[in-house]
């Protein structure tokens, strides 16, 4: 019992002397979720499933191409 | 996917500010903050030149190095951002940014200096994506909704385009090849290639057959 009792004090003892990772460059809080993998809401780019990486890059390229290139939308 | 990026074309911005306004609406911007702004280069003279600026999500972004709570980090499409819950509001971050981007509001609980705001390229920040939460700190986030940012979405002259490096880099090397100037301009050849027409010593297409 008294060996018990003992490891217990001297482990609780050791937790309290652990320290924290303080590493330089990493940076601690709240990690951001990938942009394709949406919103969850509806209001999206038509024809695009939500969570699919690859067809949110195509979309977006898409965009890109009828929306900012006018010598392609034009011509 | 290659990094995200902005590009303003002089030749075609006419100063019309639709893409701070579009900008300050989509997110409701307080009073006091411009995400982006028109600058405007010999302003009155003829031959004027006008850019849009904003943060340009640089590759390797001075903001983040001397941020002193390391608030900043970077989306795997290299668009920049930061966590409002970690920033203080020290502004270091508006003294190293050379565009200016980093904003501070005046109003708000850290008195005269809030958590700084910047453009997110519309990408929100560490919140739930499309939260309530989100909107509030960062904006809308319309690269989750599968569009681009709607400064350049709204831009009337397609000054202003943004989006995958590679595509904007196509859609501005493609304006100026077509327009017949711009390539001899410093840095062109470094970052679209140097045997191009408009390039000094470089003869163009037409040229050549004749």
């Amino acid at each position: 019992m008294k060996h018990i009792f003992c490891s217990v004090a001297l482990l609780a003892l050791l937790c309290a002397c652990g320290e924290k990772p303080q590493l330089l460059g990493e940076r601690t809080g709240k990690q951001d979720a990938p942009s394709y993998s949406g919103t969850g809401k509806a209001f999206v780019d038509g024809g695009w499933t939500q969570g699919d990486k690859a067809g949110w890059e195509s979309h977006l390229k898409a965009r890109d191409q009828y929306g900012q290139n006018d010598y392609s939308r034009m011509n | 996917m290659a990094r995200m990026k902005f590009v303003c074309d002089s030749e075609r911005c006419i100063e019309c500010n639709g893409c701070v306004t579009a900008c300050k609406n989509e997110h409701e911007v307080p009073w006091g903050v411009n995400r982006r702004r028109v600058v405007t280069l010999n302003d009155g003279v003829p031959g004027e030149k006008s850019i849009s600026v904003a943060c340009m999500h640089c590759s390797d972004a001075p903001c983040m190095a001397v941020c002193p709570v390391n608030c900043f980090y970077k989306t795997d499409e290299g668009v920049v951002l930061h966590d409002k819950d970690v920033c203080i509001g020290c502004g270091y971050c508006s003294y190293a940014c050379p565009f200016g981007a980093p904003q501070f509001p005046s109003q708000g609980t850290f008195g005269v200096r809030g958590k700084m705001d910047k453009c997110t390229f519309c990408a929100g920040g560490p919140e739930v994506n499309g939260s309530q939460a989100e909107f509030e700190k960062y904006g809308r986030n319309r690269l989750a909704e599968g569009k681009l940012p709607i400064c350049a979405e709204m831009c009337s002259t397609k000054a202003l385009i943004a989006g995958d490096g590679d595509v904007v880099a196509d859609i501005f090397r493609n304006r100026v090849v077509k327009r017949g100037k711009g390539a001899e301009v410093w840095g062109w050849g470094s970052a679209y290639g140097s045997k191009q027409a408009g390039q000094p010593g470089v003869v163009a297409p037409e040229e050549s057959k004749s």
